[in-house]
């Protein structure tokens, strides 16, 4: 890593880049770096800090839409947020535990920037979309060191190309954002969790599939495993049984109405329990940011886990995992895992060495059909394996295509996501 | 409108053309007859019409593939097209080009209920959607008025939006997978039935890319429980700075009604006369604000916005005690463009978003341009997520007076872009606004755009003339002038 340029404008972003470009020089594009060990290791000499592009810009609640330089800390924009009762709806997830081992005392770690180019939801995606889906509008520098915007502020905009949803997890490898529009939206009045104790994989893909298939408005169903569950401190937890919890939220008289349906439409199933608001949220929190897997302490040693993160149609989660368990054999005890999205989230901890188990990862999934990630490994392993899903040849050589558009010299994050992109 | 001048040397080849997609679209798939052709020269924008050179009928992916590697190889335009209820002219066909028709692919080939989704072909009809699923309660939420004619392929090159977007999404937030096949023949799947899609996510970038990237042959859409119940407000005000008061007022009490929509005067009395739905006609803005979900909210919610209406000063409110009472409410607003048709011999329909808290000045505004051009206006607005319909009425028999809409039309949208909206929300930019684009992006956006389509189609055969003022071609664009030099900013902190 040589030198790090941290520019406070827009107009310096763009000299920066068309240097980089003039001179065909790699950068590495970063917001606040809390995800910058998340995807293929790269070897840069200069380095684009953008955590000095910072700042609300606008933020008009009656318009559901908040615009900010896109380094401004999260921690920053929640806080505005919750000051007016509102959130971002696909509820972003906090890697900084997961990838650094950073305490969250101060907030959320990680930039508006960086929520948006890594496309992060929790476990709200199933109801209310990842970062794309809010993605209103934006501004950057491309890799040609062009400044060029795209979208709008409002919701509704068919005008020109959807850019953004392209850069919605294209982790900086198109152009880097200076600016970011997002929609908000109202935060719910009352969150509340039903609870089901004591089922399997399989039982609770099933009874969160009839969550997901009630008129209740679900938003999130998550599994944990007895072994996870017990991780999470909570008076309200029978010891070893494993949890599945159903939230719902809304306005107070709903919340209750909907929870007691849940519970007797779930009932013969297994013993339930509600957790109202903030136990309700502290759970949600821990799933959210993949606490069950954080790093105890700052560094990736030889004893942490390597983690993956798996999307597969929801209703086959548990089917996954079965695969994965038979093709793994005597190894499958060493595999943590735990289930978000009603089964189609699943967040899978198993030890760094042997490849071969991290290959089945993946070989497993293949019946299936979806895309696993591995967030966090030693460079080495992400050297090694594809962090990204290996993507179809027909679908390779269009991003390619779609990359150079942006990027003609390939000097924007090169290599981060797939070789040539 | 100018369009790309024909090429005369294909518009001669027409005969072997049509020989050649015929041993690959065999029988009736292939339409050269003159009259024949004539059902395709223009879409739901009327005031333009151009029969296409041929039109192809495909009813498979191989097919479509192999029609688009003719037309890549032979240089052929190609202009996609589904049940042709575009409202800004995104299916209008070329003199020298192909109307690639997909109504054929009119089958649900899965419904898959525990993964709460629906793998269709993309000429099946928004509607058809929701109506193979309703049985088991769910439905398919984004739900443009043309819903019973206008295919999710064509929702999908739109990104179509609907009255309940504000809550329930556009389009693009409702898709899982695609089915794309590029103007070289290649046949991509892009998602499934699985959240995001690997890499670059191309499902978003084809949502809303009015035919110009690829053509779109299978969609996997998600599908949503039906809301429990719903309930409507029918709310009067003596202004519309009164009415967009009490939108604020319902967002800022934490409410995402599941619809909101406000029509003004114009539109009040045309849609009264027409459907009897028993709207106040003494009031200058009228809202409809309805409320779904799990019944105990409904109720609940109901009340709060009763309340809040009182508050901002409704001269007149009523709640929906019945189903059949909501349907009412609705019915008035759901029938505003073909009443307005029935006041006026021609209405052109508008398309611009703009900040919701934009409208008394946009309204009072258009009001002055309506007296400029001497043309009457009706407005019909999407109040939750500010997507404004001005209808402008005009008589195409009248010397002169079509000109006058579409320049007063132009006017507004410039006025839409100006108070930080943009030119359109959900009916595209096609031909009809492609000369307003530069009114929002500067030569650079628009390039940069451009080049995206390049990496799709880089000779410009899919859709040509549309959406882009201008056409480049692809090898200038891509060309970069740099200069080398310095390190920039010697000053700048470094770490």
């Amino acid at each position: 890593m040589g030198d790090r340029f941290k520019p406070d404008s827009i107009e310096q972003v763009a000299e920066i880049v068309s240097w980089a470009a003039a001179e065909t020089t790699p950068i590495e594009v970063l917001g606040r770096g809390s995800k910058a060990v998340l995807g293929r290791p790269t070897q840069t000499e200069y380095s684009l800090d953008l955590s000095a592009l910072t700042g609300i810009t606008l933020y008009e609640p009656d318009e559901l839409v908040l615009s900010a330089r896109a380094g401004t800390p999260m921690a920053e924009i929640e806080a505005a947020l919750a000051e007016e009762n509102q959130y971002l709806a696909f509820e972003p997830a906090d890697y900084g535990p997961l990838l650094k081992g950073s305490a969250q005392e101060m907030g959320p770690s990680g930039s508006l920037g960086g929520v948006v180019s890594c496309n992060l939801a929790g476990p709200r995606r199933i109801k209310s979309g990842a970062a794309r889906d809010h993605f209103l509008g934006l501004k950057g520098v491309s890799g040609r060191g062009e400044v060029f915007q795209a979208g709008g502020r409002v919701v509704k905009n068919v005008t020109g190309y959807d850019l953004m949803k392209l850069h919605a997890g294209a982790y900086g490898t198109l152009s880097a954002l200076t600016d970011v529009t997002v929609k908000v939206l109202p935060a719910p009045e009352k969150t509340r969790s039903v609870l089901l104790f004591g089922l399997d994989d399989a039982e609770a893909v099933i009874a969160m599939t009839q969550a997901m298939g009630s008129s209740h408005e679900v938003s999130a169903a998550a599994y944990l495993p007895a072994a996870i569950a017990q991780e999470f401190a909570s008076s309200r937890f029978p010891d070893a049984q494993s949890v599945t919890a159903i939230r719902v939220e809304g306005p107070g008289p709903s919340v209750n109405h909907r929870c007691a349906a849940l519970r007797n439409e779930l009932t013969g199933q297994a013993e339930t329990e509600e957790l109202h608001s903030h136990n309700s949220l502290s759970l949600w929190a821990f799933i959210r940011d993949v606490i069950p897997f954080a790093l105890p302490s700052q560094d990736f040693s030889a004893e942490s886990d390597a983690v993956w993160r798996i999307s597969v149609p929801p209703a086959q989660g548990a089917d996954y995992v079965a695969a994965l368990k038979t093709s793994l054999g005597e190894d499958a005890a060493t595999v943590r895992y735990f289930f978000d999205w009603s089964g189609g989230l699943i967040w899978l901890a198993l030890p760094e060495k042997d490849e071969a188990r991290h290959e089945a990862v993946r070989s497993a999934l293949a019946p299936f059909g979806g895309h696993a990630t591995l967030i966090r490994a030693s460079a080495d392993l992400r050297n090694r394996i594809a962090v990204f899903q290996p993507l179809d040849l027909g679908i390779a050589a269009l991003s390619s295509r779609v990359k150079k558009s942006f990027d003609p010299h390939g000097i924007m994050n090169p290599g981060r996501m797939y070789a040539g992109v | 409108m100018l369009m790309p001048e024909p090429d005369q040397a294909m518009i001669s080849r027409k005969r072997e053309l049509v020989m050649k997609l015929r041993e690959i679209v065999p029988g009736e798939g292939v339409i050269a007859d003159e009259d024949e052709l004539r059902v395709y020269e223009s879409d739901g924008l009327t005031a333009y019409k151009q029969p296409p050179l041929i039109a192809v009928l495909p009813e498979t992916t191989e097919q479509v593939s192999r029609v688009l590697k003719y037309c890549h190889d032979e240089g052929i335009k190609v202009v996609p097209r589904g049940a042709g209820t575009s409202l800004s002219g995104g299916a209008l066909p070329l003199a020298d080009g192909i109307i690639l028709g997909l109504g054929k692919f009119n089958r649900i080939l899965a419904v898959d209920f525990d993964n709460r989704c629906a793998v269709v072909q993309p000429g099946v009809t928004n509607l058809g959607i929701t109506k193979a699923v309703e049985d088991e309660g769910f439905y398919y939420a984004p739900d443009p008025s043309s819903q019973i004619a206008c295919t999710i392929g064509g929702n999908v090159a739109e990104n179509s939006g609907g009255v309940h977007c504000l809550k329930y999404g556009l389009t693009t937030n409702n898709l899982l997978g695609l089915e794309i096949v590029l103007i070289d023949g290649t046949v991509l799947r892009i998602g499934g039935k699985h959240l995001d899609a690997e890499g670059y996510d191309l499902l978003g970038l084809m949502t809303g890319s009015e035919g110009l990237l690829g053509v779109v042959t299978e969609v996997t859409v998600r599908l949503l429980k039906k809301p429990e119940t719903a309930r409507a407000l029918l709310l009067g005000f003596s202004s519309s700075e009164a009415a967009g008061e009490l939108v604020a007022a319902i967002i800022a009490a934490g409410i995402v009604p599941g619809g909101m929509e406000m029509m003004d005067r114009p539109a009040i009395h045309a849609a009264e006369d027409f459907v009897h739905a028993g709207y106040p006609l003494d009031v200058e803005a009228l809202l409809i604000v309805e409320l779904d979900g799990p019944k105990a909210e409904v109720d609940h919610l109901i009340e709060t916005v009763s309340g809040l209406a009182d508050a901002k000063g409704a001269v007149t409110k009523r709640v929906s005690e019945s189903e059949e009472e909501r349907m009412r409410f609705w019915a008035g607003r759901k029938a505003a463009f073909p009443a307005v048709g029935r006041i006026s011999p021609d209405y052109y329909c508008m398309d611009g978003t703009i900040p919701r808290n934009q409208l008394p000045h946009v309204l009072r505004r258009m009001r002055e341009m309506s007296e400029h051009y001497e043309l009457g206006v009706a407005n019909v607005f999407h109040a939750g997520d500010g997507n404004l319909h001005p209808l402008i009425l005009y008589d195409a028999n009248k010397e002169g007076e079509l000109q006058k809409a579409e320049d007063f039309g132009s006017d507004i949208l410039r006025l839409c872009v100006e108070v930080g909206g943009v030119l359109t929300g959900e009916h595209g930019v096609g031909v009809e606004k492609r000369d307003l684009m530069p009114d929002m992006f500067s030569d650079i956006d628009l390039k940069q755009q451009q080049r995206v389509k390049c990496a799709f189609d880089p000779d410009a055969l899919l859709n040509p003339g549309k959406v882009f003022p201008q056409l480049h071609r692809c090898a200038e664009l891509g060309r970069m002038h740099i200069s080398r030099g310095q390190l920039p900013f010697p000053e700048l902190p470094r770490f």
